[in-house]
């Protein structure tokens, strides 16, 4: 079989080589079709990942939340009282009441109604794993003083510089004047253009219909080197069914499956690497099909010699892998520029993962291997006896 | 197929007949055909267009099935035979046709070699110096690696012949090999063919218009209408009727 493979000459090689135009503009119509399955699976990628930033920020281990939640946008609420019962169980060091609402506030530099998303917190707890938080959230004590994510989508630029120079920044919310008092790092996402936050006592004061005790949701710190899949476990028999005791895997994993399911997102997206796909099948098999309709009567000839049928497969099944992988190699160094691009227009973190090439790999030769299988069609006609 | 006795005929065809199409528009093209060829038999088959000649020729090449009567290459019965015994009788049959046929991809040298891939028992280096052999032998030497389109159509046919030679085959089929040549290359071919073919000891069966190298055959067989109306009387082995004694 080796051996069979070292004596053969590799003809699906050496007729791509022979026409270097052809064979480009065939390259280049895989590029392109790599590149829109770059760009499609990377958006998809980014705002799930831009939709669960929030989820992994949170400094806990075990979160509660209503069974009402939809996302971290749309949290429903809960009562306060599952907090205090948890903290019975060994293990549970601490529990963080948070309230996250969106409001409608006027943009400091446009003066426009935007909506953000205002989450409230007791500026003693450090809720979230953000630096750039922590050491300013004392600030939060103040009334009606917030922090504004600093990566959030829309027009802020003269705001942040403003606050970075050390100037006091206000704007309006919900009859309110509200103070910007620094700033921090998060990033925008499909679900908000940007987070506020402030303190428990400003949050109730600006949605003063919300009740101290209903809360959105109860993050809790374990112990160190306690096991939360097991108290987590122990949570659930011990809470009524008015909550959901979740790790923070395995909240991090709700959120991305509501984003896959339950938005537009995953199927537009899955839609568009689909369109892409098919538009590298055509391509392809354009390329491929013109090539055997060129050399129908080489193929005769080689028939008439007594070369069976499968191999002149493999001739069109080897140009299909050659296409694949010289026409991946530009469709993949491309989308890392156009990526870079992207995540500097929409502040969404997009990024060439080695998964993502595999798949997209994958598909590519997938891609050029259906082509070839449609294009062998059109070598029944390399029929010797008809021929001569 | 490989056990060939000394007084084997290469081909042996029997009341062989053969029909195109089907239901109204079936038309027959052969009528009872009788050809015996001998082993180092230089043949020439003439006939006016659409006598059946071809057909013939593809039949006894196993590029198209046998439907009636009897056709064996090497006592090797072709009607019948299945698709895996037509390509492997094709392996023994050297083609040269009409157009060169030769792959626009590949060098002289790499289409000379495409001839031999098919036999596993030459090995890589083999392959490579028989072939730069042949057309060394066809007098083309010092164009093994140029492509068919930088060579004239006299050397894209030689090449043709070093391809249908190289793997030594029993038999040699050509259809109007000269049709696209002038008048000296065409010559050159045939001679070249002849002379080959004899050092070989391979048989030839050449279809062809062109009387200018009837001269080269030991027997000229006629064709019309799909019926063998004259088989040159040098040889009394075709006269007519008459069935290979050794099946």
């Amino acid at each position: 079989m080796l051996k069979t493979l070292r004596r053969r000459t590799w003809l699906g090689w050496l007729q791509l080589s022979h026409e270097p135009s052809r064979l480009l503009v065939a390259l280049a119509g895989i590029a392109f079709a790599d590149v829109l399955m770059f760009m499609q699976l990377g958006f998809q990628a980014s705002l799930f990942d831009s939709n669960t930033r929030i989820a992994r920020s949170f400094n806990a281990d075990v979160i509660l939340v209503s069974p009402k939640a939809k996302n971290t946008q749309n949290l429903s609420t809960f009562s306060r009282r599952r907090i205090y019962q948890a903290l019975d169980v060994p293990g549970v060091r601490n529990g963080i009441p948070l309230y996250s609402s969106i409001l409608t506030w006027k943009n400091p530099q446009t003066r426009q109604d935007t909506l953000i998303q205002l989450v409230g917190f007791d500026p003693d707890d450090r809720a979230f794993a953000l630096p750039d938080l922590n050491v300013q959230q004392d600030g939060l004590k103040l009334p009606d003083h917030v922090m504004f994510d600093r990566r959030s989508r829309g027009q802020y630029g003269e705001v942040l510089a403003a606050v970075d120079s050390g100037q006091i920044v206000t704007t309006e919310a919900e009859g309110r004047t509200l103070t910007i008092t620094g700033l921090f790092s998060l990033g925008a996402s499909f679900g908000t253009d940007g987070m506020l936050m402030a303190s428990d006592q400003t949050f109730l004061q600006i949605f003063p219909r919300r009740n101290v005790g209903s809360i959105s949701l109860g993050l809790l710190q374990l112990e160190p080197g306690a096991d939360s899949d097991a108290i987590a476990a122990q949570l659930r028999t011990l809470l009524p069914n008015d909550v959901k005791v979740l790790t923070q895997a395995e909240f991090i994993a709700a959120e991305q499956n509501y984003w896959q399911r339950e938005s537009p997102i995953g199927f537009i997206f899955t839609m568009g690497t689909a369109m892409a796909f098919i538009v590298g099948v055509v391509i392809v098999y354009q390329v491929l099909s013109t090539d055997v309709n060129a050399h129908l009567q080489e193929y005769a000839t080689f028939k008439a010699m007594g070369y069976r049928h499968v191999y002149l497969l493999g001739v069109i099944f080897e140009e299909a892998v050659i296409l694949a992988v010289l026409g991946f190699l530009p469709g993949f160094v491309l989308p890392i520029g156009l990526y870079h691009l992207a995540a500097n227009a929409t502040a969404l973190p997009i990024a060439m993962t080695v998964h993502r090439a595999v798949v997209v790999f994958g598909l590519t030769l997938v891609m050029c291997l259906m082509s070839g299988a449609i294009a062998t069609r059109r070598l029944q006609a390399a029929d010797p006896a008809d021929m001569f | 197929m490989t056990q060939t006795f000394q007084n084997q005929p290469v081909i042996a065809i029997a009341h062989l007949s053969h029909h195109f199409g089907s239901g109204d528009l079936r038309k027959q093209v052969l009528y009872d055909i009788h050809l015996t060829i001998q082993a180092g038999e230089i043949v020439i088959m003439t006939g006016p267009s659409g006598s059946g000649k071809t057909t013939l020729l593809t039949l006894m090449g196993a590029l198209r099935s046998v439907q009636g009567g009897s056709l064996k290459f090497l006592g090797l019965e072709l009607c019948g035979a299945t698709n895996r015994q037509q390509v492997d009788v094709r392996r023994h049959i050297g083609y040269i046709f009409q157009a060169h046929n030769l792959h626009g991809s590949l060098t002289a040298r790499q289409n000379v070699r495409m001839g031999l891939e098919l036999h596993p028992q030459y090995s890589i280096a083999e392959m490579h110096d028989r072939a730069a052999h042949a057309l060394d032998a066809v007098g083309l030497g010092d164009r093994i690696d140029y492509y068919p389109a930088n060579l004239s159509g006299g050397q894209r046919q030689r090449v043709a012949i070093a391809r249908a030679l190289v793997s030594q085959p029993k038999l040699l089929l050509a259809d109007e090999p000269t049709a696209a040549l002038d008048r000296q290359s065409g010559r050159d071919v045939v001679t070249l063919m002849q002379r080959l073919a004899k050092e070989q000891g391979c048989t030839i069966l050449l279809v062809t218009h062109d009387n200018r190298i009837l001269d080269v055959a030991d027997r000229i067989v006629e064709m019309e209408d799909g019926r063998l109306i004259r088989a040159d009387a040098q040889t009394s082995a075709a006269t007519g009727g008459i069935v290979d004694p050794h099946p």
